[in-house]
Formats: structure tokens, sequence, C-alpha cells
């Protein structure tokens, strides 16, 4: 039983045309994602930006509307109550890519801190007080933070108050949309360290929402790659890195910069031959409409969404 | 030397902070010879930008001092007339973000035009459409023709950068600046472009000046690279060196602290504290110091300096020979001399 299953799940966006504003057609955001994440584990959601990672994030969260397919959370079904049950509210939180548009300007830290804790739990001031140093002392930012406001921070202290915002009441499951993306390496590493450091703690549950293939393998167990709003290939992480199958995963994955200078040849005819692939071989592993096929297994964790593969 | 492209000697640019100057580049010396790529690299807040902005002239408040010799000629103090006719034409610049740096309201073959017509004007109008073409071409534009009416809304990122890069070598520079090309963009793209990036100095013998806070870019096509913290160059070496046998303390730092040189899931190693703000920058000393507290303090120099440890490899501060990571001592791994 997988703490999070996501089946079938579809976000469609309508279009709007003609004179009379009418929907006449959709864009296919999400088009019939499936997966199970285990409790305790960090689940990868990689693509390139347009791919429909980040909104199937916010679909599971409830920030985007649902056109189809379930989603199942702790043995409950959630779909229709995102938005509603408390506990699903409560337990289920969100770490935004942006830092400096996902904090409030006007509200001091101690006031973005204190707005979760106020909605779901009965404090008295003084507990409150004493929950929010406990958070600043989590996430590593001074007492004397509280009294002030986003601007005065860098980037990697507001992201680290945009963490401790999200676990603030203790959440179980956390979907992280590219929560280093923005930031310098040494900064990125901080904060990644920091999320790991919390998941030992407390048993939390990541969805780990990115494009940087070196991040997604150093902090996830499994990775679902997806294009145009499908999963192309799904797998444990040394399954995705090591044996790719699909010529996008290929691609992706050749695409990493190699950290060794010596390596630069290799490099180059490594991603010379996958393009070739690439191009010589494109309908075999894509529709006539460009999109992939439906995922198959070809081992017990590896998924491939390739049509002559697998059962 | 007829090799050497650009030659900067103790560039100084300081910015207006109240009533005081405050030097955001400090003291920098570099070269860039044909067909090379010259890495910058560092932290946001580390100068890497006001360099490269100095270079070109594109700062307007600063105060420069030093040496900006382009083929021998020093473009600190002259006349923004004469910058104007090396700009754009023998040198280029592309530009981080691919959506802010182009015209609007300008279709892209125009865009194109303008730098072509600004610096050739005697080239005919039949002549400069069929270059813009070619350059479309050339940075891997599949439709040229129909790229040419588009306005830069209609295009992606990956895109874009390419029209900032055609618009960057239209006259064929000999130098050519790029300042984080590809930050914005995707892994897929990005290799495209650094690709692309690689050709154009081989084919056009240009030097390039890369400037970039990530490190697997760097490895990927730089011949050499400069570290810079806190406005300073503190370590620069051939690429190679420098991922081999890395010395100053902030260049291992940078490179322990990304995940491609760890195990997965072990913990990555953080820079203690941030990057000061110019005002608050150490004048004094080595500027790293303050980041690296478990360094005795009698093992940094008094007034560290870029010396030469062994041949084209260049560290500044003494600290160097006596650091270690934090942890590291344990493995007796190194640090110990």
């Amino acid at each position: 039983m997988a703490y999070l299953e996501v089946n079938d799940l579809k976000v469609h966006f309508p279009i709007k045309g003609g004179i009379f504003g009418r929907t006449v057609d959709h864009v296919k955001a999400v088009d019939g994602v499936t997966m199970r994440i285990e409790k305790g584990k960090t689940y990868g959601l990689v693509g390139e930006s347009g791919s429909g990672k980040s909104t199937t994030g916010r679909a599971i969260m409830g920030l985007n509307k649902i056109t189809a397919g379930n989603i199942i959370f702790d043995g409950k079904d959630v779909t229709n109550e995102r938005g509603t049950r408390e506990d699903f509210r409560k337990d289920v939180q969100m770490i935004f890519q942006d830092p400096y548009s996902s904090l409030n300007p006007r509200k001091r830290v101690y006031e973005i801190l204190a707005e979760p804790l106020r909605n779901f739990e009965k404090l008295s001031k003084s507990e409150e007080k004493k929950r929010i140093y406990e958070l600043l002392e989590i996430v590593g930012l001074s007492p004397e933070s509280i009294y002030k406001y986003p601007h005065q921070f860098s980037g990697g202290q507001r992201q680290r108050i945009g963490i401790a915002r999200a676990v603030a009441l203790q959440p179980k499951l956390i979907i992280a949309d590219e929560p280093v993306s923005a930031l310098d390496v040494s900064v990125q590493a901080q904060v990644l360290n920091f999320m790991q450091q919390i998941q030992e703690e407390y048993g939390l549950t990541y969805i780990f929402i990115g494009h940087d293939l070196g991040v997604i393998r150093h902090v996830c167990d499994r990775i679902g790659i997806m294009y145009k709003g499908r999963f192309v290939e799904e797998g444990n992480t040394d399954e995705i890195f090591n044996n790719p199958q699909h010529i996008y995963t290929k691609r992706l994955v050749s695409a990493i910069p190699d950290i060794d200078p010596r390596n630069r040849g290799k490099q180059i005819n490594f991603r010379a031959q996958v393009q070739k692939e690439y191009e010589e071989s494109f309908s075999d592993y894509f529709d006539e409409d460009g999109l992939v096929y439906p995922l198959r297994k070809i081992s017990d964790t590896h998924l491939v969404a390739l049509p002559g593969r697998g059962e | 030397m007829s090799n050497r492209i650009l030659e900067v000697n103790h560039l100084t640019t300081s910015f207006r902070i109240g009533d005081a100057y405050y030097p955001a580049v400090d003291d920098v010396s570099l070269t860039v010879n044909k067909n090379e790529v010259l890495a910058i690299v560092g932290e946001s807040g580390c100068g890497k930008s006001a360099l490269a902005f100095s270079i070109m002239g594109l700062h307007r408040q600063a105060k420069i001092e030093g040496e900006i010799k382009y083929n021998g000629q020093n473009l600190v103090g002259i006349s923004p007339v004469q910058l104007n006719k090396l700009r754009g034409k023998s040198m280029g610049m592309i530009f981080q973000d691919p959506l802010t740096a182009l015209n609007p309201l300008m279709i892209i073959g125009q865009q194109i035009d303008e730098v072509l017509f600004l610096h050739n004007p005697s080239m005919s109008a039949a002549k400069r459409k069929e270059r813009v073409l070619s350059l479309l071409d050339q940075v891997g534009i599949l439709y040229p023709e129909r790229t040419y009416d588009q306005f830069p809304h209609e295009l992606s990122g990956g895109m874009r950068q390419r029209i900032i890069i055609a618009i960057a070598i239209a006259n064929n520079p000999s130098l050519l600046i790029a300042d984080e090309p590809t930050t914005a963009l995707d892994a897929t793209i990005q290799s495209q472009i650094l690709g692309l990036v690689n050709e154009l100095k081989e084919k056009m013998d240009a030097g390039i000046v890369l400037i970039t806070h990530d490190l697997g870019v760097v490895a990927e096509i730089a011949d050499r690279v400069a570290v810079m913290y806190a406005g300073q160059i503190v370590e620069i070496a051939d690429v190679f060196t420098l991922f081999e046998n890395p010395l100053h303390p902030y260049t291992k730092s940078l490179l322990n602290s990304i995940p491609a040189n760890v195990q997965p899931k072990s913990e990555l190693h953080v820079i203690q504290g941030v990057v000061p703000a110019l005002q608050n920058l150490p004048r004094t000393g080595c500027r790293f110091s303050a980041r690296i507290p478990w360094i005795d303090a009698s093992k940094h120099a008094e007034n560290p300096t870029l010396e030469e440890v062994e041949p084209e490899h260049f560290v500044r501060c003494t600290c160097y020979q006596d650091f270690y990571l934090p942890g590291e001592r344990e493995d007796g791994q190194y640090g110990v001399s």
C-alpha cells in the first residue's frame, strides 16, 4: 500500500476562443499520470519546462482543478476534498520555486510563520511564539529574524523561511517545486542538506520537482520522467541514470554536464550518438501526435513508454 | 603578443553608495587569447557581472580605474562614440536573461539587422537580410524565414537565447562576453547552446569570457578558469588543473558543495555565512577568512596577493597551504601540511 497514490491524473486547461469565449480546445497539461509514492521516500518529477511536472504537483496539492483521475493519500480518497479536508491541508505542504514571490512582502517573518499555526492549531500567544522560535532554530535563522520583512533576507534565507512555513504544521508530505533552482550552489547545498535532515528526523515524504538532474540524482529514490503531460519512464534512481531506455530519458541524461573536464571528448561523442538516435528513430518512440506511448513494465520497478517492450 | 585579445590590468570598478565609493571589482588582472574560453566563476555578489559590464563599458555611474586593453587599445576613459564603434562589432555580449534583452516591439529580423546596419552602413538591405537569415541558420533556428518575422514573445527561451547569440556574433566579433548564457535554460538546451559557443570559438577564432556559477558548465567548455570571491580573483588556472588540483579554500568549498562530486544522499559541504554586502566587505586580510573560521588566523597572509604556485596556476592567500574542509582532517586525506 503506497502512501500516496495518483491514478490516471489528468489536468486539462480550456482554451477560450471565438466571440463568445467558448471553449474551443484544451491544453492537456497533465494527461494520464499514475504514480505510487512510498512513505519516507523522495520521488523526483523531472522534465523540461512545459512538461507538466509543476502542474502535477500543484494538482496533488489542490491548487489546480483535476479533470480526471483520483488521488489516494494514506489510504483515503481525497480527490474531491483536497481543498476542504483539514487533515489533508495540514499534512500536505508545498515549498515554492521562487523565494522572492512566494513570501508576502508586507508581512514580517513572525506573521508568515504564524499564519499556518493560527489556521490549524489553537495556541496561546506564548506557545505560538515558542513554536516560531523553534521553527527558526530548525532552519538556522537567528531569533531576531521574526521582526524582519522578507526583503531583508538573501535568497537562501528566504527559501529557508519558505521551508519553515512548510514544516510548521509537521506535515507528512511535502511537495517541493524546484526548491533550489533559484539558488547559488553553496546555498543550494544548505537547503538540500536541511531537507534531507528533516526527512530523516520526521520521516517526511517528498515529491521533488526539478529539472537539474544532478540535484535529482542526489536526493531522489525514485524518478518519473515527464514529457508533454505523460510519463516517459519511471524507475529507481540508478535505473534511470545507469540504464535509461527511452530516447528522451537518454537525451536528458546525456545533457548533464560532466564535472570532470577530462571526459569532455567522451561526453561530446555520447551526446552526438544519442542525438543521432533521437533523429533517426523518433517515430519508434513517439506516436503520430508526438506524444509518448503508455508505460509498460520492463522489470518490477522500471517502467518505460515503449510499445515493443515489456508486457 | 598578437594572440592576445583582451588584457585587463589592475581593474577596479567602484560604485557609489551614500558618500563613498566601494569597489565591486577590486584590482582584477586577466588575459584572454584567441580561440580560448576563460570562465569566471563565483557566487552571486562576487563581482562577476560587474567585471563583464566594465569590460563592455556598460556601467554609467561607476568609477573605473586600471586598464582594459582590447587588441592593445585601452578602453578605459575613451569616448562613448569610440566605444560604440567596437561594441556590437568586434566585441559582442550575450546577456543572461533572453526575455529582457530583446526589444518586445521589434521583429527578430530587424533586431539582428540593426546591428549590421549600424556597423556597415554601406551594406545593402538585401545583403543584410541574407546575412540575418544565414546567422539564424548558424545558431540553429529551424525556419529562419519564419523566425525573421516573429516577435520575441513568440519564441521559447532557448530560441530567444539563440537570437541573442546571433546578434552578438553578427559582425564576427573577436571577443565575446557571455554572462550566464545558459542559466535560464533547460539541460538539453543548455548543452546545445554550449556546443554552439564552442563551435563559434573554433570557427571564428574568438576569445570568449564566460561568466557562470555552474561548475558543470565550466568543466564542459572552459580552457582556463578564474574563481572570483568578493571582487577579487582568488585562483586562476587551466581547467584541468583547477578541477584536479584546486588549491584555494573557496574553490575547494565550491567543488564540494555540488551534488555531482559526492555520493547520493550524503551531506553536501555548506560554505558558512554569506558573501558580505559591498559596503561591508573586508578591505584588508584574506576576504574568505570569515567563511572558514576553523582555520587559524595565523595561517592567512596579512596582505594576500595572487601568487604563482606552479606554472600558470595562481592562488591568493597563504591559507590554502593549511586548509582542510570540516570533517576531512580526521580521514587524513589532505590539509595536513
